[in-house]
Formats: structure tokens, sequence, C-alpha cells
């Protein structure tokens, strides 16, 4: 072992602290969910749950989570053929440009949203096109478009091209080795793409706040013009709360998988 | 599918296969023409109507956007102070971020990689990455009830007979913002130490290097492109946002300045304020490639 025993020490204190920063803000959200009082002040006034109630029957909420869900449908759908035909081409060909084409899909998010959301609005707006759940699915998918293509393209660099070469001797044309051998094999980092995605697209608000019009919300959406309402903030902190749970749920499948996402490819 | 079941039926779609089969660059050209029409014609497409509404003339009397080539706005940007002051306040916030950010992970990110056993490394890997896959808004806000007036903070400041900072102070942003993005910096970094080959440090050792000197020449040396690759999102994520500033410190960055120009106000100035971090992100880019930050991220 390089490292002498206080270093050890040291490092393991620090992790702790820094795991305890990362936690520490959620945990008082989570408190503040549970606070009978409309006041923010800190400590919490008692214990109460009436507002998960007056939280899972607000019309506006639950019309926003709608949205959200299928506007993060729409992007993934999107992202996942549009990914996986450039992880094919990048990777099973060799082609003048095939540098860039790597460089110009991490463009979306690698440059600040608040670029790509003014750049689309004031196209959408040059055009004519509405604004509404469309706009959004356009706006959300330029960036999952990469995660879907990071995934796909770790999975094919790893896949021996035997199989899909001996696909071809027993007579597969094209299509038939992609739909019964390459496709199979690439099944579980489509799927942890696909989870990514739709995670990132669900919480997205920079680009969203852009492209969304002023007639459809997002979840995220809602939550941001609700903060500017007192009255409103119970609830929100109830809406917060809800969706640090909900997290949880595609960490965990995505672990399940256990496909090719360790990095953070966004 | 029926290309399976029904040979004869399918003869055209077989044929189109073997037509494609034969031909790899046709090949290419179908599966790249989708991807690259929507980030070419869409994504690039709108940046370049929005850059160019940069070096239009807004009609100063009727607001209209005229298509006459000028540079005013861009001048705009580089003699009105408040403007200056706001673009170098935004870099300022993105280089401190992403410094605050490295030194933060390190440890951690040391600590996962090196020392912590199997079960523990697993465990502490879900625990960075679960943050990531929640609502960035959510802990936006989680600062904001934190910090403000009879907040968390200001109890705990209490009994020392001060008061917190409110949602007003600059250095809000800074603490937000470096929440926001640590598990960004720390898991490309801890994918770096992983990778590192263990031989490497004991060979240092055993030709008499301090365990100090080993991790400067040839630790740190080796992980800086895993450090590069996080920077790309703590400083570009930094760069753009405009809602932690407005949320918990009041301030104006660059991206406010574009948000609060782009419906009302003026177009030209929020397109000539967006090349700001354009291309400091794609000089940036550029310089983390040399550096071989792309095969960490």
């Amino acid at each position: 072992m390089v490292e002498s025993g206080w270093v050890r020490v040291a490092l393991r204190v620090l992790s702790g602290v820094t795991l305890a920063f990362i936690y520490l803000p959620l945990i008082i959200l989570a408190i503040y969910a549970f606070n009978p009082s409309r006041s923010q002040i800190w400590p919490p006034a008692g214990f109460s749950l009436q507002w998960f109630g007056e939280a899972l029957g607000n019309g506006e909420v639950l019309a926003a989570f709608g949205t959200s869900v299928a506007a993060a449908a729409g992007a993934t759908a999107v992202a996942l053929v549009l990914g996986t035909a450039a992880a094919l081409a990048v990777q099973r060909h060799r082609f003048f440009g095939r540098e860039t084409i790597s460089f110009l899909l991490v463009l979306p998010i690698a440059l600040p949203g608040v670029v790509t959301g003014i750049a689309l609005a004031a196209t959408f707006k040059t055009i004519g096109v509405n604004f509404g759940l469309q706009t959004i699915i356009v706006g959300h998918a330029t960036f999952c478009v990469v995660i879907a293509y990071n995934n796909v393209i770790a999975r094919l660099r790893r896949m021996p091209r035997s199989a899909e070469e001996a696909s071809s001797d027993l007579g597969a044309d094209t299509w038939q080795t992609f739909r019964r051998v390459t496709l199979p094999l690439a099944r579980t980092a489509l799927l942890s793409g696909a989870l990514l995605s739709f995670a990132l697209s669900f919480d997205e608000v920079i680009v969203t706040n852009f492209t969304a019009g002023p007639g459809t919300r997002t979840i995220p959406l809602w939550i941001l013009s609700a903060i500017q309402r007192p009255t409103e903030l119970p609830v929100v902190n109830v809406v917060a709360l809800l969706l640090i749970l909900l997290s949880v749920i595609p960490v965990y499948l995505a672990q399940r998988i256990g496909g090719d996402t360790a990095g953070i490819a966004r | 599918m029926t290309i399976d079941t029904l040979p004869g039926g399918a003869g055209r779609a077989r044929r189109l296969a073997t037509w494609f089969h034969r031909r790899p660059r046709m090949q290419v050209a179908g599966l790249l023409a989708a991807p690259m029409t929507w980030i070419g014609v869409a994504y690039l497409g709108s940046l370049a109507i929005l850059l160019l509404n940069a070096f239009w003339e807004q009609d100063s009397f009727s607001g209209k956007i005229v298509p006459n080539f000028t540079l005013a706005s861009f001048g705009q940007l580089f003699t009105v102070d408040v403007y200056r002051t706001i673009a170098m306040r935004t870099i300022g916030m993105a280089m401190a971020v992403t410094i605050t950010d490295a030194l933060l992970a390190f440890p951690i990110a040391y600590y996962m990689a090196r020392i912590a056993s199997r079960r523990t490394r697993g465990f502490m890997v879900v625990a960075v990455l679960m943050p990531l896959w929640g609502s960035y808004l959510v802990k936006v806000y989680a600062w904001r009830v934190i910090l403000q007036g009879n907040g968390l903070v200001d109890w705990l400041l209490a009994p020392l007979g001060i008061s917190g900072p409110g949602l007003r102070e600059v250095s809000n942003s800074w603490i937000v913002l470096s929440y926001l993005w640590l598990p960004y910096m720390i898991l490309p970094i801890f994918a770096g130490l992983e990778r590192l080959p263990h031989s490497l440090l004991e060979a240092s050792a055993d030709l008499g290097a301090h365990a100090g000197s080993t991790f400067r020449r040839v630790t740190l040396p080796l992980v800086l492109p895993a450090v590069v690759a996080g920077s790309i999102f703590t400083f570009s994520l930094t760069l753009g946002d405009y809602i932690t500033p407005a949320m918990v410190s009041g301030t104006k960055f660059i991206g406010n300045v574009i948000y609060d120009n782009s419906s009302l106000g003026s177009l030209p100035l929020a397109a000539a304020f967006s090349f700001v971090p354009i291309v400091i992100m794609i000089g940036y880019l550029l310089i983390a490639r040399r550096l071989g930050a792309f095969e960490s991220l």
C-alpha cells in the first residue's frame, strides 16, 4: 500500500463529509414536506401529512406530471433511433468526417443549455412552429441523442464482430443480422441509454423554459412558477420530495441492467 | 417480421437489404441521414439563426429586428460596464466552481477508487450517481429553503449572534453551483483513478519517491485528463445557468442576460451574449480533446 495510515483515515473522513454534503440538502427538504405550517421557518412546526393529499389532488401538478412523462417518452424514442443509427455508422464503418460526428453530437450537452434554448426558441418563432409538447420534445432530444449514442457505441466496441459475420455467412441479410444479432446483443445498452435519457428529459428545465411556450407545463416548470407563490410552497415541498423518491427507480433499474452507464455520459 | 416468415413476399425488402449490403457507403449514408439532419439542421441550424441575429440591427423605436449588418450588439458587450461585469463574474464563477469541485471530488474519488473495499465502493458509486438522476430544480430549491431568512442557516448561526446570507449573496451561487455539479467531477476522476495501474505507484515507491511526490509526479499527471473531462461539465453548466443565480443570490449571470433578452428586450444582444459561452466552450473542448479528456468522458 502506497498510502500511509493517517492519509487513509483523512480520506475516509473527507469522503464521509462529502457524502453528507451531497445528501443533507435533500434530507432537509424531505423534512419540510411534513411541515404542517405554510411558513418555511426552521425548525418546522410539527408533523403532518396534509400536504401530500393536497399535492396528489392538485390538477395542475397531475397535468404537469403527464406532460413530463409524454415529453420524456417522446425525446427518448427519438434519441434511441437517432443515437443507435449514428453509433452503428461510426463504429461499423470507416468514412471521411467520422471523427467529427462524436464532436457534433457532444455539442448540445457541452454548450450551455441556455444557448440551445434560446436558439431553438428563436428558430421556432422564425419558422412559425406552434410551441407545446412537440417543441419540448425537439429540445430534449437534441441532448438525449448523445446519451443513446454513447451507450450503444460503447457496447458495439465490445461486441465481437464474429457474431455478425457468422450471421452473414449463414445467409442473413443486413437487416436480419441487425434485428436478430446486433439488436439483442445491444439491448441492455439501449435500455440503460433510454433510462438516462428519460430521467434527464423528465427533469430538464433550462431548455424547456424556452421551448415549452406559455400553455404547456412540465413538472419542473410547474415548480419554477409555484416557487413564486408563497401559498403553494408546502405543495412544492411535497412534489420535490416525491421527485427525489422517484429518481431512485431509474437508478435501481440501471444497476439491475448493469449496462455501460457507469460513466455519466451526459 | 414478414422478412423472416415469408421469404417470397419479402423479396423486395431482401433485395433492398442486399443492395445496401453491397454498398457500405450507402449504408453509412442511410444510417447517418437522420441523426445528421437532426443535429445539422435542427441544432446547428438553430444556432446559426441565433448567432446571425447578433449581427442584425434592432430598430430602437419599434423593436423590430432589421437585417442590416452591425456590430453594435457586440459593442455593447464590451463597452457597457454592467455587461462586462456580468461576463467577468460568470467566467470567474465557472472557474471558482470548477476548482472547488476538483478539490472536493479528489479525496472522495481517491477513497472510492483505491482504498474502499469492493462493497463500500459499489455503495459509494451508487450514492454519488443517485443525485445525478434527481431533479436539478429540486436541489436548487432545497438550497433556497436552507439559505432563506429564518431558514436552517440562520437558525444555526443565531447562537453566534450573526445572521446568514439570505438570498442575496453571490457566494450562495458559488456554494449551490459547486454542490450541483460535484458528481460530474467525482465520477470521471474516480474512473480515471480506477484505471491507474497499481504497479506504477509501487514502482514509484520502490524507486524511493515519497507518497507525496508519487502523488504529484505519477498519480496527478495520469489522472489529469479525467479532471479535465469533469471540468467540461462544471465549467459549461455554470456558464449557462440562469436559474440558480436568480433563485439563490439575485445576481445576474450571462445566462440571465440571454434569458431576459430572449422574449422581451433585444434578441441581437442575447445572441451576441450567446457567443461568449459558445466561444469559450468550443475552445475548452478543443483543448480538452488535445489533453485526451474525451476518452475519460
